[in-house]
């Protein structure tokens, strides 16, 4: 390798012919195959990040497998360098930094790709409540379903410490109460209900009542009712 | 209020070191304090279990009066009015502190496992198996997925180096309450140079919250 010889050198001049450049600066050994190093993990982290407004897209199960596969490959090709550069190749190091490099580009870019998908599941839980629309679902690895519902329990065995003895849920009330009264529609036949001055309510599909608050509150969750904003 | 909850309630109902006597109101006034401090400092404040269970304690004092008042009584409507905002209120309180909890996981532990004797804890007993929970579910699932698929010099990730702190350089508005003297704030620029500012009772200021963090611990201002 030809990398002094500087001192055949001198001033600037306007064009060297092809073949010495190539003589001064030697093609170096090509770090990794298959295009630039951590492209495929930064893929994820870009599509991922393209998918904004807390979408979930479905789990790019080949692209992390891919991603890893590509550490893995990094790993055995510098393992296999510092044992030559250890012998003497010296000028293998830098090559061997680069392969670091790009490992710790693509362990980055892995772990950012899950925990932001982990975080926009945790979304998830607070806004469409313990059981997910099956179009979320198929959009979620096994590993990432099963770390839901550890949350879902973790969280509600916290809502149950908390405020006495039914517990307090704190996922609702979300908005400051506007008014005591509200508009609804019964999404489904339901029957007789009854409010507090004794006065019974048939909920028939279709129909709208105007009903107190906080005795709808948990037929609106159940999906019973829907709370009509005018 | 007074006339649905009847008598003033203790502070600690399970005899704790101090026997505070609030009155409702003063109880509520706390519970906002608390809330409106939470929801403006950047970090997880100090937990404050006395006025969390004092006030579930009122809500369902006030549930089982309601059930007992005369049915189409115009003060039944207002009194559930009240029911309503002060569940919203403590909702939103504990829901901030889940979620700056979530947040700021590793820090969060790190600094209760780190804590003095004697000092206030910043997570109450249920919050802290919460955390405990949500940082061993998110470490596994990080390893089975990922970690443990790499190379053995990469399996192990610093959760505390690699999820962000809060940032308590952040500037914050604030109430003064109790006149406080000597203040030190940093110079912003290299021009300037550090001053010491007096804080009156009842002025607002926008400063740094690193700066006042022990001010709003101790009760001498709030956040607005």
């Amino acid at each position: 390798m030809a990398a002094g010889g500087t001192g055949e050198r001198r001033g600037l001049a306007p064009s060297l012919p092809l073949a010495a450049e190539r003589r001064r600066f030697p093609r170096p050994r090509a770090a990794w195959r298959g295009g630039m190093a951590g492209e495929r993990a930064a893929g994820l982290v870009r599509e991922l990040h393209r998918a904004g407004g807390g979408n979930l897209p479905p789990f790019r199960a080949e692209g992390l497998r891919q991603a890893l596969e590509e550490m893995r490959a990094l790993y055995e090709r510098n393992q296999a360098d510092v044992s030559e550069a250890k012998s003497g190749r010296t000028d293998l190091i830098f090559l061997i930094r680069f392969r670091h490099c790009c490992l710790l580009r693509n362990q980055r870019c892995v772990l950012a790709y899950l925990y932001d998908r982990l975080l926009r599941i945790r979304a998830l839980r607070w806004e469409y409540g313990s059981v997910l629309p099956n179009t979320i679902h198929f959009h979620m690895s096994a590993e990432e379903v099963e770390w839901f519902n550890r949350y879902k329990k973790s969280l509600a065995t916290y809502m149950r410490s908390v405020g006495g003895e039914e517990g307090l849920d704190l996922t609702q009330d979300i908005k400051p109460p506007k008014s005591l009264y509200i508009e609804v529609r019964c999404l489904r036949d339901y029957g007789e209900f009854e409010i507090d001055d004794g006065t019974t309510v048939l909920l028939k599909k279709n129909s709208q009542h105007f009903l107190p608050r906080w005795k709808c509150e948990h037929l609106i969750r159940q999906g019973v009712l829907e709370h009509i904003l005018s | 209020m007074a006339a649905a909850s009847g008598e003033g309630t203790e502070g600690d109902s399970d005899g704790g070191s101090e026997e505070l006597v609030l009155t409702p109101a003063q109880l509520i006034r706390s519970l906002e304090q608390a809330w409106l401090n939470e929801k403006f400092a950047p970090e997880l404040l100090e937990s404050k279990p006395e006025i969390i269970e004092c006030v579930v304690e009122q809500l369902d004092h006030m549930e089982a009066n309601l059930k007992r008042a005369k049915r189409g009584d115009l003060k039944v409507s207002i009194h559930r009015m009240e029911i309503e905002r002060i569940r919203y209120v403590l909702s939103s309180y504990l829901r901030c502190r889940l979620v700056k909890i979530e947040k700021f996981f590793p820090h969060v532990l790190e600094k209760e496992k780190s804590r003095a004797e004697g000092d206030p804890s910043i997570l109450s007993p249920e919050e802290f198996a919460f955390a405990k929970e949500y940082m061993a579910n998110t470490e596994t699932y990080l390893r089975n997925v990922a970690l443990k698929h790499m190379p053995p010099n990469l399996q192990k990730v610093s959760l505390l180096k690699s999820v962000p702190k809060p940032n308590l350089d952040s500037f914050v508005f604030l109430r003064v309450l109790e006149r406080q003297e000597n203040i030190l704030v940093e110079p912003e620029t290299d021009e300037q140079r550090e001053y010491t500012i007096d804080l009156e009772e009842g002025s607002q200021h926008l400063i740094r919250y690193k700066t006042i963090a022990p001010l709003v611990a101790s009760g001498a201002v709030q956040l607005i």
